[in-house]
C-alpha cells in the first residue's frame, strides 16, 4: 500500500507536485497518468526518498521510505533504466545490490532468469540495449520479491513482444497480492494492464478511479452512420442539433445524438441506413480531454 | 504479503562496496598503471644515481647521495597520490554520473551507511596498495643502492617513518577524492580539484617570509609527507676548501608529530565531508 499525502515539491519557481493525495491499493495494477512533465517522475521518487519534499507524506505500508535501513525487500523500483554503470556485467550488478541487502546469490541468476536475461548475465550493461536495461531494471525490482512494485515508464524500448511479457508481469505480479504502479504518458499502454488509475496534469490530481469508469467520463459519444443518401440524412441530423462528419468512404461520424434518435429520425424521413455504430470513446480520448488544459509542453499548431 | 524485515549489517554493505570496486576493470587497469609508475620512477632515480657515483672520479660522490630520497621520490608519489585520489573519486562520481547514485539508494535507503562502506573498502585497499607500491619503491631502490653499499635497511633511522608515510599517503589521498567527488560530482572536475588540492596547493604556500602562509602550507598533505620521508641521519660531506653546506636550516618546519596530525586530519574531515553531503543532497 502506497499512500500519498498533500504531497507537494516546489522548485524555485516552478510547482512540480501540488497538494497530491492518492492511495494505491494493493492486489491491484494502477496506472499512473499524465502528459510529459505532469509530475510523475517527481511524485515517484518522492516516494522513495531520493528527491525530499516540500511539504506533505508519502508512505509505503505505513513507513517512510528513507526511514528503512534496507529497501529491496519492501519495495522494488524501476525508475529509469539508465540508473547503471555501463562498465559492470548484469550479474555484478545485481549481486552488488542483493548482498547489499543481505540476499542471497541465487536470486541474481532467477531474476535474470525471469526477466529472459540468463544469456546475457555476463555482458557489460553498457553494450545492452533500451529494451535489455529496461528488463534489467525489471529484474532489480523483482529482487527482494518485495510486496510493492513502482515502475516509470517500463514499456519505453520494449519490443512488441517484451510489451506483451511486461503487461503479463504487471497482472501477475498483482495477482499474487502485490502492490503494482505503473506510470506511463501514454494511454494505450494501461489499457490492457490497468485495473485503477491514476491521473495527474500539471502537479495535480485530475481523476483517481477504476479504469472503467474513467472511460465513462468521456463526453464525447460518437455514432458512424453508413447510408446512400448521406446529403439528406446529414441536413437532417444538423437540423436536429447534431454534428456530421462526412467520410471519404461514404460513412460519416455524428456527435450529439444517440443512435437510437438516429434511426428514428431515418425512419420517419424514409432514409435507407445500412449502419448506425455507437463508438464508445477510447481511453485515450478520454484521456487527452481530461488533460487537455494541464499539457505542459504542447507542440504549435499543425503544419 | 508482507515485507520481511531485512537484518541491517554493516558488513552486507561493505562486501556490496567491495564487488562494486573489483567488477570495474578501470580499478585494476589504473592500480596497476599507477604503482609501475610510481616504483618505475623510484627506481630508475636510484639506477642512475648508481651509474653516476660509479662515473664520478670523487669518492666523496657517493657520501652525497641520501638514499631515500630516491624511495620517496616528490614527482613519484604526487603520481601515486593522483592516482589514488582518483580512485576515490570515481567510487563517489561514479554513480552520480552514471545515474547509479539512485539504484543504490532505492536498495539501501540508509545513505550515510552506504558511504562509510565506501570508505571501509576504499581505506582498506589503499592501504594495501600504498603498502605494496612503498614497500617495492623502498626494496628495489635500495637493493639496488647496495651495489654501492649505501643502501638502507627498514631499521635505518626514519626508514620505516618514511615507508609507512607513503603507504598510508594512498589511503589519504583516495579519501579526499572521495570527498571531492561527492561535493563536485563530476567527473572531470573532481580530478582537476584532486590535482589541485593534493598537489599544486601547497606550492602556494610555501617561502618563509610570512609564517602564516609557511604554516598554511604545512597543514597540508604533501608537505606533512615530505617531512616524514626526510632522512633523520644523513649529513651532506662537507668538501674540502667549500663552505660547509649544512648552514642553512628551514625555518617554521613541520615536525613529525605535526605531519601525523595533518594525515590524520585530512582522512577524517575528508569522511566528514563525504557522508554529509552524500547525505543532505538530493538524487
Amino acid at each position: 500500500m502506497i499512500e500519498v499525502n498533500q504531497l507537494t515539491k516546489r522548485y524555485r519557481k516552478v510547482t512540480a507536485v501540488d497538494s497530491l493525495s492518492f492511495t494505491v491499493r494493493p492486489g491491484l495494477v494502477t496506472g499512473f497518468l499524465g502528459p510529459n512533465g505532469a509530475g510523475k517522475s517527481t511524485t515517484l521518487r518522492m516516494i522513495l526518498g531520493l528527491t525530499e519534499p516540500t511539504s506533505g507524506t508519502a508512505t509505503i505500508d505505513g513507513s517512510r521510505f528513507r526511514d528503512l535501513p534496507r529497501g529491496l525487500r519492501h519495495v522494488g523500483a524501476l525508475l529509469d533504466a539508465g540508473d547503471v554503470h555501463g562498465g559492470r556485467s548484469a550479474s555484478a550488478h545485481l549481486w552488488a545490490l542483493a548482498r547489499s541487502n543481505g540476499l542471497p546469490r541465487r536470486r541474481v541468476d532467477e531474476v535474470l532468469d525471469q526477466v529472459g536475461l540468463a544469456s546475457a548475465a555476463g555482458r557489460r550493461i553498457g553494450g545492452f540495449s533500451l529494451g535489455m536495461k529496461q528488463r534489467l531494471g525489471i529484474a532489480t525490482a523483482l529482487l527482494g520479491d518485495p510486496p510493492v512494485l513502482l515502475f516509470d515508464e517500463p514499456i519505453n524500448g520494449l519490443d512488441p513482444e517484451g510489451v506483451l511479457w511486461a503487461r503479463g508481469l504487471f497482472r501477475r505480479l498483482a495477482a499474487e497480492g502485490r502492490t503494482v504502479f505503473v506510470s506511463s504518458h501514454l494511454m494505450s499502454e494501461m489499457q490492457n494492464t490497468a485495473d485503477e488509475l491514476i491521473v495527474i496534469g500539471r502537479g495535480r490530481l485530475i481523476a483517481a478511479q477504476p479504469l472503467a469508469e474513467f472511460a465513462a467520463r468521456s463526453t464525447k459519444q460518437q455514432v458512424t452512420v453508413r447510408t446512400p443518401d448521406a446529403t439528406a440524412l446529414a441536413a437532417l441530423l444538423t437540423a436536429e442539433g447534431a454534428t456530421v462528419t462526412a467520410h471519404d468512404d461514404g460513412g460519416c461520424t455524428v456527435t450529439g445524438l444517440t443512435a437510437a434518435r438516429i434511426g428514428e429520425l431515418a425512419f420517419d424521413h424514409r432514409i435507407l441506413l445500412h449502419e448506425v455504430t455507437t463508438q464508445t470513446a477510447s481511453l485515450e480520448e478520454a484521456f487527452m480531454e481530461l488533460t487537455a488544459d494541464s499539457v505542459e509542453y504542447l507542440a504549435g499548431d499543425q503544419r | 504479503m508482507t515485507a520481511t524485515r531485512t537484518r541491517a549489517r554493516f558488513r552486507d554493505l561493505v562486501a556490496a562496496e567491495w564487488i562494486k570496486l573489483w567488477s570495474l576493470r578501470s580499478t585494476y587497469g589504473v592500480l596497476a598503471v599507477g604503482a609501475l609508475i610510481c616504483v618505475g620512477i623510484t627506481a630508475n632515480s636510484a639506477r642512475s644515481n648508481v651509474a653516476l657515483i660509479a662515473r664520478s672520479a670523487s669518492p666523496l660522490q657517493r657520501l652525497g647521495i641520501d638514499p631515500m630520497i630516491a624511495a620517496s621520490m616528490q614527482e613519484a608519489f604526487q603520481i601515486l597520490g593522483v592516482v589514488a585520489g582518483s580512485v576515490g573519486a570515481i567510487m563517489i562520481f561514479g554513480e552520480y554520473t552514471s545515474g547509479l547514485i539512485r539504484t543504490t539508494f532505492t536498495a539501501v535507503p540508509a545513505r550515510r551507511s552506504v558511504v562509510l562502506a565506501k570508505v571501509v573498502v576504499m581505506t582498506a585497499v589503499m592501504v594495501a596498495f600504498g603498502g605494496l607500491v612503498s614497500a617495492a619503491s623502498f626494496g628495489l631502490t635500495q637493493a639496488i643502492y647496495h651495489q654501492e653499499h649505501i643502501g638502507l635497511s627498514i631499521t635505518a633511522p626514519g626508514a620505516f617513518r618514511a615507508a609507512a608515510a607513503s603507504a598510508l599517503l594512498a589511503p589519504v589521498c583516495a579519501l579526499v577524492g572521495m570527498a571531492l567527488g561527492a561535493v563536485i560530482r563530476h567527473a572531470a572536475g573532481t580530478i582537476v580539484a584532486a590535482i589541485g588540492v593534493l598537489v599544486l596547493a601547497p606550492g602556494l604556500f610555501q617561502g618563509e617570509t610570512y609564517r602564516w602562509v609557511k604554516e598554511i602550507g604545512n597543514a597540508m598533505v604533501y608537505p606533512a609527507w615530505a617531512a616524514l620521508v626526510k632522512n633523520p641521519a644523513f649529513q651532506v660531506p662537507t668538501v674540502p676548501g667549500r663552505p660547509s653546506p649544512g648552514g642553512a636550516t628551514e625555518k617554521y618546519p613541520v615536525t613529525i608529530t605535526e605531519a601525523w596530525i595533518v594525515f590524520a586530519a585530512w582522512a577524517i574531515a575528508a569522511v566528514v565531508i563525504a557522508v554529509t553531503t552524500v547525505d543532505r543532497r538530493e538524487v
